[in-house]
């Protein structure tokens, strides 16, 4: 009981630090996730090749391997010294890109035909249809598994917290180590999680709400 | 592929357009493969004696030891979920208020909160009693893997499986129920055996989700595939350098094969399943797997509706 009181400033650090990857690595898995949709319903063969193979390696491995070629490898490939952070946000987001752009991609085939014949006809071009006709009715659509998308990243930035990033995990295995009762941890740390991931289907459920017409 | 309603079947022009696009897009995917390469050569990566480890009878034998006991811990956690995932279901249905609440609490906790926190805080619970438990050498690490993917696991089939009862026809429940049978018997011999068979590619879809959660075992120093692989990388030196990269790339494809199986296994029961005409759809195979491994409660009630 006394944990949570005893060490709010750990709790607060490890609680924020769990927001800042989860967010950043939502971001970079948006960006890229719609981009790789983009490239998988592309005209261009060797751009749609790229993105089934995008989107079959990173959904067949384990986060945990991604993680270690993050932390190993590719310091030694590309950028050495860059934080840890930065290394957890990058396997984090290319990751759950692969999800996003499934999800992207389902979504698209929901909007109907007629709108992109419609818009083919006033002679958009290919990226034009995309941006400006079938994305932004696909996004109603796609909205219900992106908050799911989204829970399971936050609860998947867990493993940055093994790989020397502050958050909630790493939080817990400090307390422990001081020797404080596990149960008590994981219940903090659990009732943690539970606020964020309530935080994100409610924030989710309410732009479903505003974004809804009838069709 | 002039399928797509999205761009024209393309015309000279644009033939040629898309060429250039294609060999542009292709030379900057190359690009950044040969920078890689290239950097990873000056880093001798690519050395013959780096590759030559796998040679080594004590290496091989550590990944096939890796792939054992990973096998061994997914095949528990999967019959164990699988059992425990039935017995949940059953709960969040059942008659009894005490029962459904304590289904509904168990599958929402343990759904919310990430599985490394649940199996690291087990090992820690299985460590701190591990004499009163009886466990011994890397028993506490292995139950600790294998109970926490158990209940995660089981929480998420359960509501797998909850979807696929409710989707059950009310009337194959009311027919059962007008020839006499029990709850039980109406639950066991009509509505899991039809909930199962509609909702088969996503349980197995979920059980990739569980072969990929397996590496866990790493952070808690478990034996498995990743952990034996990232010993030997870390242990072994090459002219200087550690083999990170061989042992990644020959780790990798050992599970993305594992994983793909699998995946195959679950889409090809879909395409079978939608042969047949029972009046209860079957799953997409790619559901959970699409929508990473928590599911929102409201999109597993109706599968494929909206949300409210």
């Amino acid at each position: 009981m006394n944990v949570l009181l005893d060490h709010l400033p750990e709790f607060r650090e490890g609680f924020l630090g769990t927001l800042a990857i989860t967010a950043a690595s939502a971001v970079l898995a948006l960006v890229l996730g719609i981009l790789i949709a983009g490239f998988r319903v592309s005209p261009i063969p060797p751009l749609r090749a790229f993105g089934t193979a995008w989107v079959t390696l990173l959904r067949n491995t384990p986060l945990t391997l991604l993680f270690l070629i993050a932390f190993f490898v590719i310091p030694q490939i590309f950028f050495s010294g860059t934080s840890p952070f930065v290394l957890a946000m990058g396997a984090l987001g290319c990751y759950t890109s692969s999800f996003v752009c499934e999800a992207v991609r389902s979504g698209i085939n929901t909007v109907p035909l007629g709108q992109a014949e419609a818009a083919r006809s006033l002679g958009m071009t290919f990226s034009q249809t995309l941006r400006m006709i079938v994305l932004p009715q696909a996004t109603r659509t796609v909205l219900p598994p992106l908050s799911s998308i989204f829970i399971a990243l936050t609860k998947n930035s867990a493993i940055a917290g093994a790989f020397s990033v502050t958050e909630l995990f790493s939080v817990s295995k400090l307390l422990s180590d001081k020797g404080y009762a596990i149960g008590w941890i994981f219940l903090w740390i659990a009732l943690a999680y539970l606020v964020i991931t309530f935080t994100i289907s409610g924030a989710f459920r309410l732009l479903e709400r505003r974004l809804e017409v009838a069709r | 592929m002039s399928s797509s309603v999205l761009y024209d079947a393309p015309g000279p022009k644009a033939r040629i357009r898309n060429r250039i696009f294609s060999v542009v897009g292709a030379l900057a995917v190359l690009g950044i493969v040969v920078y890689a390469v290239l950097r990873l050569d000056a880093k001798g990566q690519f050395e013959p004696e780096m590759w030559n480890i796998f040679n080594n009878a004590g290496v091989r034998t550590n990944i096939r030891d890796g792939v054992l006991t990973t096998l061994k811990v997914f095949a528990l956690a999967a019959v164990l979920s699988l059992a425990l995932g039935a017995l949940l279901a059953v709960g969040r249905l059942s008659d009894h208020k005490p029962v459904r609440w304590f289904a509904t609490g168990f599958i929402e906790l343990f759904r919310a909160v990430p599985l490394l926190i649940t199996i690291y805080s087990l090992w820690l619970l299985f460590l701190t009693y591990k004499s009163e438990l009886g466990f011994s050498g890397d028993g506490t690490a292995f139950w600790a893997l294998v109970i926490g993917l158990t209940i995660y696991n089981g929480s998420v089939q359960a509501e797998v499986l909850r979807a696929g009862i409710n989707a059950v026809p009310k009337g194959q429940r009311e027919a059962a129920y007008a020839l006499g049978m029990s709850k039980t018997q109406v639950m066991v011999t009509v509505l899991i055996p039809q909930a199962v068979r509609a909702m088969l590619p996503t349980i197995i879809s979920q059980l990739v989700v569980t072969l990929k959660d397996t590496s866990l075992g790493f952070v808690i120093t478990y034996e498995e595939l990743l952990y034996s692989l990232q010993q030997m990388a870390g242990n072994i030196v090459v002219n200087d350098e550690n083999p990170y990269f061989p042992m990644i790339v020959v780790g990798g494809v050992i599970y993305i094969a594992m994983c793909m199986a699998l995946s195959a296994l679950a889409t090809w029961i879909e395409r079978r399943g939608r042969r047949t005409k029972t009046g209860i759809p079957v799953a997409d195979a790619a559901q959970p797997l699409a929508a990473g491994d928590a599911v929102d409660l409201t999109t597993t009630d109706a599968p494929g509706g909206k949300t409210d």
